[in-house]
């Protein structure tokens, strides 16, 4: 009887240390996790699985037409001040860049394409998993990128680039339409901005 | 009592067990010729500063405290330094095209703005790493000149 009864003290010691010790790692690990973590793999699956649904839809759309439309849909998801559907459709954009294929151009114009692609990439997916506010952070620096591709690949459609003075030092986008909806500041200044130059 | 004797076994040898699978450790004895501080005249306090707040989730050399070899924190380290690399190494600063410098430096002058980086997990443990005002300023001053020089 006394046997079991140091045993089961034993056990319980150990037990006890063992818990104190998991919790102890547990709450450092949540400490630190607190927040960033858990947002950032939330947002990460978010993005991933409108791009798997994306990517499906899409196959064999690899030319800078694709890209463009994405663009503009991501660019009409801003003006509207939609943050849910402006995640969608870059995580869309960012797997259409993905998917443009260069092959047809010119070494230098590939290696400027590639360069491009790769930033705008990355801007997508940020667009992908951050607020609205962030989303445009990054629309700035995505339409300069997605002009310079325009510059290169041109387009099939008349373009408009954009400007808006008041935005970040004065920033500009694309549209396929002449007048301005502003998708940096949407209802709250639709209209701010005018049309600085007409593609095609 | 019994289960409770099987549950404590499991318990210890599991987290013995997981002490024993190794982990990638993001260390490196030398610093390329791409870095960020080899290839921009950058002021000796900011240099400190960088290497305090960002060097460690933002090139190929942590520092680990004593506790990040231990399992599972290590892993939730490990996933930290993997994602802060891939958004940007400062050791292969000079790699980048010059869009892609102007992208990253506009993303480090937002971040230090918007009080983004460093991670409150990290700042939490290394409260050195947190910006002052000054300091932020500082910093965003130089990065934004270093911007306008691409």
């Amino acid at each position: 009887m006394s046997k079991l009864k140091s045993t089961l003290g034993i056990v319980a010691i150990a037990f006890i240390t063992l818990t104190v010790m998991s919790c102890k790692d547990n709450s450092k690990e949540q400490n630190s996790t607190d927040g960033d973590h858990s947002q950032m793999n939330h947002d990460n699956s978010d993005g991933h699985h409108d791009g798997e649904k994306k990517e499906m839809a899409m196959s064999g759309d690899s030319n800078a037409q694709a890209v463009l439309n994405d663009y503009f849909n991501l660019k009409n998801a801003l003006v509207g001040d939609d943050n849910g559907k402006a995640k969608e459709l870059g995580a869309t954009l960012a797997t259409s860049l993905g998917n443009f294929d260069a092959s047809q151009y010119t070494d230098t114009q590939q290696s400027e394409l590639k360069d491009i692609v790769e930033d705008a990439v990355e801007h997508a997916e940020h667009i992908s998993e951050s607020d609205i506010a962030h989303q445009r952070e990054h629309f700035k620096v995505l339409s300069k990128d997605v002009i310079d591709m325009v510059a290169i690949t041109g387009a099939e459609m008349k373009l408009y680039e954009q400007f808006c003075p008041m935005y970040d030092g004065g920033t500009a986008w694309l549209s396929t339409k002449e007048e301005v909806r502003n998708p940096y500041y949407g209802s709250q200044m639709l209209k701010c901005g005018k049309v600085q130059r007409e593609i095609n | 009592m019994k289960i409770v004797k099987i549950i404590a076994i499991i318990l210890l040898v599991a987290f013995v067990g997981i002490q024993f699978i190794p982990t990638t450790r993001n260390q490196s004895d030398t610093v390329p010729s791409t870095d960020f501080m080899l290839v921009n005249n950058v002021p000796e306090t900011i240099q400190k500063k960088l290497q305090v707040s960002c060097y460690d989730c933002h090139s190929n050399n942590t520092q680990y405290p004593w506790y990040n070899k231990i399992q599972p924190v290590a892993w939730f380290l490990e996933d930290h330094i993997k994602e802060g690399k891939a958004e940007l190494n400062f050791n292969e600063w000079d790699s980048l095209s010059s869009r892609r410098k102007a992208s990253k430096l506009r993303s480090i002058i937002k971040q230090i703005e918007n009080g983004e980086m460093p991670l409150d997990s990290y700042t939490l443990i290394h409260s050195e790493a947190t910006f002052t005002e000054a300091e932020a300023e500082e910093l965003i001053n130089f990065i934004t000149q270093l911007k306008d020089s691409l």
